[in-house]
């Protein structure tokens, strides 16, 4: 059959259909949820590799939805940046899987609040499937309408799975999380009615091709970015973030900061340099990355200030998103490497790093029941692979060589100098400084041991909570060193060149 | 013409009063029907482009879908909206203490 | 707490100032909309075009069911995530209030819903060539589900929790099984084969329209059912 050539486009639906499937049966069904999830996460990391393959091989695809051809249909598309993301969110989710089924087994274990445990393990697998469909969906649509449902579709269950752990304070997150994603969305939708009246078309490509640079245009993407950057979190606009992020269960809180948020991101990015470039004057770039360099101060400090764990990583999501857009203004530079590459590694090392050190942060939380800064010592002692990936993971939030971080801020930083823009660069040198500060302040709790401290025995589950962390912290730390395979993808995934050799093939 | 204009300067004026209640407002139930007043805006305006002036009594059937689409979003939403408030009204009777343990300020919880 | 006074009250100056700044928006968003009149989209001729191969009549319900049928199957997976989200909140809270419902709202519920029925299957019927489908036949069932759980009427209350899920499920699996049958068969995703549009449509709407009805009435209802009876043991 041509469906299963490996040529064929029709690849591409699975990343969005298999965990689809994955979530209805893991509602249907109340036992062996955790073996539907695992067999759709490890499905979807085998499909987008073999998707992966055929950028390499055939360049960009596409794939049109009911066969019908793109004024008409919806089209997914395939390039460089997409597969990256498809990467990212395959290879962290498969980890926060494994790490979510430790987590719940382990509240499970304990037989005071068995019950509820259980409940909420029951909740989060469809959720997290339904949420990792729609992160597919996203990072391959190609059309303008589709990346709203499928932005819905992730701001629902992001914001139910936020309320998951039952607390009022996480309830009171998830509740502002909500209203804050619909009010995106809605905004987003607005842009879109402006765009559908002056163009009358909702396909991406075709809008690339069509936009002119008129007043309908331009205001429907400033509403989309507005609504965008508040589902972003950028600066001003982040006030939601570190409650919904501190306070949700600890395999949520590793999902929403290393996926979530990066999808809408994504798309910002997409319609900025993608689509309407020709919109987009050099001010405004200006204006996003004052509002990035805000954010990386204003984040880094306020992490600086927290006494708890998780509230601090939660804040550092917010500085470290500030460095994506401190990319912006740099985009014009000519001759350097191209901004895709430099906001792609940045985000794929934060994705990693992040999402390790909330896992080992949830961890720190189980063992010791609670996570203040001041009350860790000991830790290293008894969970010494956690507090391992926690450091590693650090290293690579600080931008240390030879973490995929410092590649990130190498770029940043030749970039901006490059440019003759000094100031990003001492914007993100400071950064990186005062996340070493922040980082370095729960490190040197964690590696003392204060003296008559009696080992703890170690609980069975322990193997499945510690491990996905630090594999994913050693994934961030060496993506610096593998840095040409990514940049690689990248290429291939943007020259036509690779388009021209497969309209040569039968 | 002018229908079109009327309709979609009425979507407009509701998408604004919705949003002006939403940042004045701190009470749950009125942030979530001032959300609802601007999602019935932003539908009104985009079926109001629904309507071709060239063709007589033609519609353009993609903003129909849309809109469609956007009114199940906004139930399905609201629906958990509601649920969820009413769950913080039951939670933080019984236990409101638990608020300031997580380092948020109890007055602008919901702002 | 200043929640209720000051609603009544005259703005301070930070809603004074929110005001201007959103009146200012309107106007120029206005000004927007009044100096860009809308083009004739591309997308309408092409609809037109093609309508006859799509299976159906009615052009929303082509567009939505054919054309644009990803985008349906991806927002019939949103109403679900409402459930689910809800489920996980919370139980289902329902006081009964036994005698004092009105013998009239019963005897009136006890007609009106059979009819409302009715009305949903003529509605997905006549989606297929006139103004209707899933969306709307399923929120006609959902209100008579409305209807049903305040009457106290013991047809929602007595389905086992079992059931109740596979009928939310129903609905979005039997799409995504379409969906995939038409990727084996033709190999596009919801890429109807010639002449199967017109019956698979139907079949997926009428699966869509109970799992729509059913998802509107269970979140009314507001929370997961109890363990294996549903509501009945509520105080």
């Amino acid at each position: 059959m041509t469906v299963f050539q490996f040529s064929s486009p029709a690849w591409m639906v699975c990343p969005v259909i298999l965990p689809l499937i994955a979530g209805l049966l893991c509602f249907l069904f109340s036992h062996r949820t955790f073996a539907i999830a695992l067999a759709a996460a490890l499905t979807n990391l085998l499909v987008v590799c073999l998707l992966t393959g055929q950028l390499l091989v055939f360049g960009p695809m596409r794939c049109h939805m009911g066969g019908w051809q793109p004024p008409l249909g919806i089209t997914l598309r395939t390039d460089g940046p997409a597969l990256l993301m498809l990467l990212m969110t395959a290879v962290t989710g498969l980890a926060i899987t494994l790490y979510a089924r430790g987590y719940f087994s382990y509240r499970i274990s304990d037989p005071r609040r068995a019950g509820r445990h259980q409940r909420q393990q029951r909740y989060f697998w469809p959720l997290w499937m339904l949420l990792l469909a729609g992160l597919n969906g996203l990072f391959l649509s190609n059309d303008v309408f589709n990346v709203y449902v499928t932005l819905e579709l992730i701001g629902i269950s992001a914001a139910s799975l936020a309320a998951l752990s039952g607390k009022p304070a996480s309830l009171l997150a998830s509740f502002r999380y909500l209203l804050v994603s619909l009010l995106g969305s809605l905004t987003y939708l607005f842009g879109i009615v402006f765009l559908y009246r002056s163009n009358g078309v909702l396909d991406l490509g075709l809008l690339q091709n069509l936009a002119a640079n008129g007043l309908g245009i331009r205001t429907a993407l400033v509403l989309m970015s507005v609504g965008l950057l508040l589902k972003t979190a950028l600066f001003p606009l982040h006030f939601w973030l570190p409650p919904a992020h501190a306070n949700a269960l600890a395999p949520v809180s590793a999902i929403l900061s290393a996926l979530v948020v990066k999808g809408s991101f994504y798309m910002l990015f997409r319609f900025w340099f993608e689509i309407f470039p020709s919109t987009i004057t050099q001010p405004t770039l200006n204006f996003m990355g004052t509002l990035g360099a805000v954010a990386v101060l204003w984040g880094a400090v306020q992490a600086i200030r927290q006494h708890r764990l998780k509230l601090m990583v939660a804040y550092s999501t917010v500085s470290q998103l500030g460095y994506l857009f401190i990319a912006f203004p740099l985009a014009r530079v000519d001759g350097g490497i191209p901004v895709w590459s430099i906001v792609i590694f940045i985000a794929l090392a934060h994705a990693c790093a992040k999402s390790a050190m909330f896992m080992a942060a949830g961890t720190v939380f189980l063992h010791l029941g609670h996570d203040r800064i001041k009350d860790l010592s000991g830790v290293r002692a008894s969970l010494p692979i956690t507090v391992f990936a926690y450091g590693i993971a650090g290293v690579s939030l600080m931008g240390l060589p030879p973490s995929g971080g410092f590649v990130g801020k190498w770029l940043l930083l030749t970039a901006s100098l490059g440019s003759s823009q000094w100031w990003w660069a001492l914007v993100v040198i400071t950064g990186s400084l005062l996340a070493s500060i922040y980082v370095f302040r729960v490190m040197s709790r964690l590696f003392v041991i204060p003296e008559g401290f009696s080992l703890k025995k170690s609980e069975p589950h322990f193997r499945l909570l510690e491990w996905p962390a630090l594999a994913l912290a050693l994934i961030s730390l060496f993506l610096g060193l593998a840095a040409s395979w990514p940049l690689h993808i990248l290429v291939h995934g943007t020259t036509t060149l690779a388009q021209v050799f497969v309209g040569g093939l039968p | 013409m002018i229908t079109t204009l009327i309709y979609s300067l009425t979507g407009l004026i509701l998408f604004g009063m919705g949003f002006f209640t939403l940042i004045i407002h701190s009470h749950p139930l009125r942030k979530i029907l001032a959300v609802n007043v601007m999602s019935t805006g932003v539908f009104l305006i985009l079926v109001a482009t629904a309507y071709i002036p060239l063709g007589e009594g033609e519609i353009d059937p993609v903003p129909h879908a849309m809109v469609l689409t956007g009114i199940v979003v906004s139930v399905s939403v609201t629906a958990l909206a509601l649920i969820l408030a009413c769950r913080i009204q039951e939670t933080s009777n019984s236990s409101l203490p638990g608020r300031k343990q997580q380092g948020e300020v109890p007055e602008e919880s919901i702002r | 707490m200043s929640r209720t006074g000051k609603s009544h009250k005259r703005l301070d100056g930070f809603q004074r100032l929110l005001l201007l700044l959103v009146i200012c928006m309107v106007m120029l968003l206005g000004y927007i909309i009044w100096s860009t009149p809308g083009s004739k989209p591309v997308l309408t001729d092409a609809v037109a075009q093609m309508q006859e191969y799509s299976g159906v009549e009615s052009p929303v319900t082509a567009v939505l069911l054919n054309f644009r049928g990803y985008d349906t199957l991806l927002e019939v997976m949103v109403l679900l995530l409402a459930v689910i989200g809800t489920w996980s909140l919370t139980e289902a809270f329902f006081p009964v209030q036994g005698s004092e419902i009105s013998p009239v709202q019963m005897g009136a519920v006890r007609l009106l819903a059979p009819v409302m029925c009715l009305v949903a299957a003529y509605l997905v019927w006549q989606g297929s060539h006139l103004a209707g489908g899933a969306f709307q036949g399923g929120a006609i069932l959902g209100a008579a589900g409305v209807l049903v759980l305040v009457t106290e009427l013991p047809g929602l209350r007595t389905i086992p929790v079992l059931s109740l899920r596979i009928g939310l499920v129903l609905g979005p699996l039997l799409f995504t099984g379409t969906a995939l049958f038409c990727l084996f068969i033709t190999g596009d995703l919801l890429g109807y084969p010639k002449g199967a549009g017109g019956w698979m449509i139907l079949l997926v709407e009428t699966g869509c329209a109970v799992s729509i009805g059913l998802t509107l009435a269970l979140l009314f209802a507001g929370g997961r059912p109890d363990k294996e009876s549903i509501w009945k043991n509520n105080p």
